[in-house]
């Protein structure tokens, strides 16, 4: 059985200048001890889908779904109360800037030590052992010290290892990364990288990865689902997706790496992601696409097979080449 | 090939730190002897982590902070540690563009106000027609459409933006153009429209182009020359093709193997690097880079490595060897 499954999960942010809808009708399935990535440009929702899991968002969000289940619970049901007990413990997040998430009034120690405090019933010398054997796990010198340092005084690897030690503080199922390693050197993020997937493996806990890096993708993930303007566009094995990509969104962000050029010039996608005003009716990557059609523009695609990635595309690509185009002519 | 348009030797920046109540003022060397050219339609990229001092660099080289020691040679003339401020047409020569497009440009400009600006105070001379032509001109070299030339900064995107800086950056016709991280802050999809907007600018113009960046697989794909920092010091230098293919250094070699590559079937071996970069207040004796070395020698704790080499030098005692190199 799937550890969280969401069906058909849609936000919409009241602005003033009307609704946005920010995810349309995604899907995310995570089963135990898995390691998911969630790829896509900004505004392509990936974070705003994790934050709704979370119940993280501003009053201004309507979130709805068909399912939304973790671990058995209905996510959608139950009390504010009732999700504290599940979030933080059972269900964690780390985020892209660790030096404005964590708290600067605060000891890393007292923060750590917080989280204990509310979902376990340890007492405080047990708490300060927890927090130590934290800390060394995640590769922190001089834990003792350390527990006493404020967040100023840590670098940013630092910073972000201590927020990876609070999130794994009480063996959750499920750690939500949202871009851990963003605002790093890439020396460290190879480091932080190795320390997240070592975790996942040895602890059996499931990781989703949320990333804009391919590299990264590349090198760490076994499943991939990728979002374009809200929608999740495709959902593959990291091998498929990097040698036969389905989805022309997909394809063509492959192309534009640096490092699968095979010219100088650089292959591009002509234009930009759809705001709040220019949504297409039809296939929302149509106005990008070089193999849209009227179709394309006019009609809402509907997700593929599964042995085509789910693409979320009328003529799915095989080989870099459109298919099914014939029978809609 | 031709002659080169700017040349550094041994450029340093250093900065001095009040070191508060009973306690003694600390130098920081956030750039610590720098030599390198710069050549017409030729791009230097420098990379480094952050803290290596690469943006101390960009200032130096745009003149916006003279350097404490060493010499910068622009275009035949030189700057000392007075700097250039009095100097207009020098400055003119070296244009920058920024790494975030939200934040360079003012958003109470339309964007022919901004692309304006530098001729208003930079060419006086020139008539208020002509600079509205040149303007108008530039705005559709960098692609953009006639009718952006009212609009403000706020109704553009990150990567529409970005083509606006390059476009200010140009309009003084420079013979250099400092990019400092152009395309970091920008989506991937956009990302690549920017870069061959850079490639076909430089192809057009004979630009010299100083390219600061931490994304290796750009610079793969943009640079002629790399110049690696470390803790402001340049540990290796080289035509592109021999930093990746046989990087001598060991920082080198660790940075190219920590860099994740887009190819899930590629296993590779990985260097792991053990701590993060010292403070450049107190670095550690000897080679700056030994406390996280795994090639360390005695005599690197002891004695400060020079460059070596012609063409691709390197500074270390310990070099990794050639043949290593090739498999990597």
């Amino acid at each position: 059985m799937a550890l969280l499954e969401i069906r058909n999960l849609s936000v919409e942010f009241a602005t003033h200048s009307g609704k946005f809808r920010a995810v349309d009708g995604v899907d995310v399935t995570v089963d135990e001890g898995e390691l998911l990535a969630i790829v896509g440009e900004s505004g392509s929702g990936k974070s705003v889908s994790m934050l709704a899991l979370m119940g993280l968002l501003p009053w201004t969000a309507t979130v709805t779904a068909d399912k939304m289940e973790f671990d058995g619970h209905d996510l959608r049901k139950i009390s504010a109360r009732a999700r504290r007990r599940i979030i933080g413990k059972d269900i964690t997040m780390i985020f892209q800037e660790p030096m404005s998430s964590l708290n600067p009034a605060f000891t890393i120690g007292w923060q750590i030590k917080e989280t204990l405090r509310k979902h376990t019933d340890l007492n405080r010398s047990q708490r300060q052992d927890r927090a130590v054997e934290l800390m060394r796990q995640v590769g922190i010198p001089a834990p003792e010290k350390r527990l006493q340092a404020y967040p100023h005084q840590l670098s940013g690897g630092m910073s972000q290892r201590a927020m990876i030690a609070m999130a794994l503080a009480n063996k959750p199922k499920l750690l939500i990364a949202d871009e851990p390693t963003t605002a790093l050197d890439v020396t460290i993020q190879a480091q932080i990288l190795e320390l997240l997937t070592d975790l996942q493996r040895d602890a059996g806990m499931a990781l989703v990865l949320i990333t804009h890096d391919m590299g990264v993708v590349a090198e760490t993930v076994q499943r991939v689902q990728v979002q374009y303007a809200g929608q999740r566009v495709e959902l593959q094995e990291v091998d498929g997706l990097f040698e036969n990509p389905h989805h022309p969104y997909t394809a063509a962000l492959l192309a534009a790496l640096p490092e699968r050029a095979t010219e100088k010039r650089l292959p591009t996608i002509p234009g930009v992601v759809p705001g709040q005003f220019d949504r297409p009716h039809g296939c929302l990557f149509s106005p990008r696409c070089r193999f849209a059609d009227a179709r394309c523009i006019a009609e809402r695609p509907r997700p593929a097979s599964a042995d085509l990635g789910y693409a979320l595309c009328h003529y799915p690509l095989i080989d870099g080449l459109p298919t099914g185009k014939e029978t809609a002519a | 090939m031709s002659e080169p348009i700017l040349t550094a030797t041994n450029l340093k920046r250093h900065y001095e730190v009040k070191g508060g109540f009973m306690k003694p003022n600390a130098i920081v060397r956030a750039l610590d002897g720098a030599s390198f050219t710069l050549t017409p339609g030729k791009t230097l990229a420098v990379v480094g982590e952050s803290g290596s001092g690469k943006s101390t660099l960009a200032r130096v080289v745009t003149m916006i902070e003279a350097p404490t020691d060493g010499e910068l040679i622009i275009g035949g003339r030189k700057i000392g540690p007075e700097g250039a401020s009095r100097d207009r047409d020098l400055r003119a020569m070296v244009q920058i563009v920024f790494q975030d497009p939200y934040g360079s440009l003012n958003p109470r400009q339309t964007i022919g106000q901004t692309l304006m600006e530098p001729l208003l105070l930079n060419r006086p001379e020139i008539g208020a027609a002509e600079r509205e032509k040149r303007a108008r001109e530039m705005l559709g070299m960098v692609g953009l459409r006639p009718e952006h030339f009212e609009r403000y900064p706020h109704m553009f995107s990150g990567g529409q933006r970005q083509r606006v800086a390059v476009a200010r950056a140009l309009m003084l016709e420079p013979k250099i153009l400092v990019l400092d991280e152009p395309v970091s802050a920008l989506d991937l999809s956009i990302q690549s429209q920017v870069l061959n907007l850079l490639m076909d600018l430089q192809e057009r113009m004979d630009l010299a182009y100083l390219f600061i960046s931490h994304d290796l697989s750009v610079v793969r794909h943009l640079a002629d020359e790399v110049l690696v920092l470390y803790l402001g010091q340049p540990v290796e230098i080289g035509p592109k093709e021999q930093i990746f293919e046989h990087p001598r250094h060991p920082y080198t070699k660790a940075l190219l193997s920590a860099t994740p590559v887009a190819d899930p079937l590629m296993r590779k071996e990985r260097i792991k690097l053990k701590g993060e970069l010292p403070s450049p207040m107190n670095k550690p004796e000897g080679c700056s880079f030994n406390p996280r070395c795994w090639r360390r020698l005695d005599i690197c704790t002891t004695v400060e490595p020079e460059l070596q080499g012609h063409g691709h030098c390197y500074a270390c005692h310990n070099p990794v060897p050639e043949d290593e190199t090739a498999a990597a």
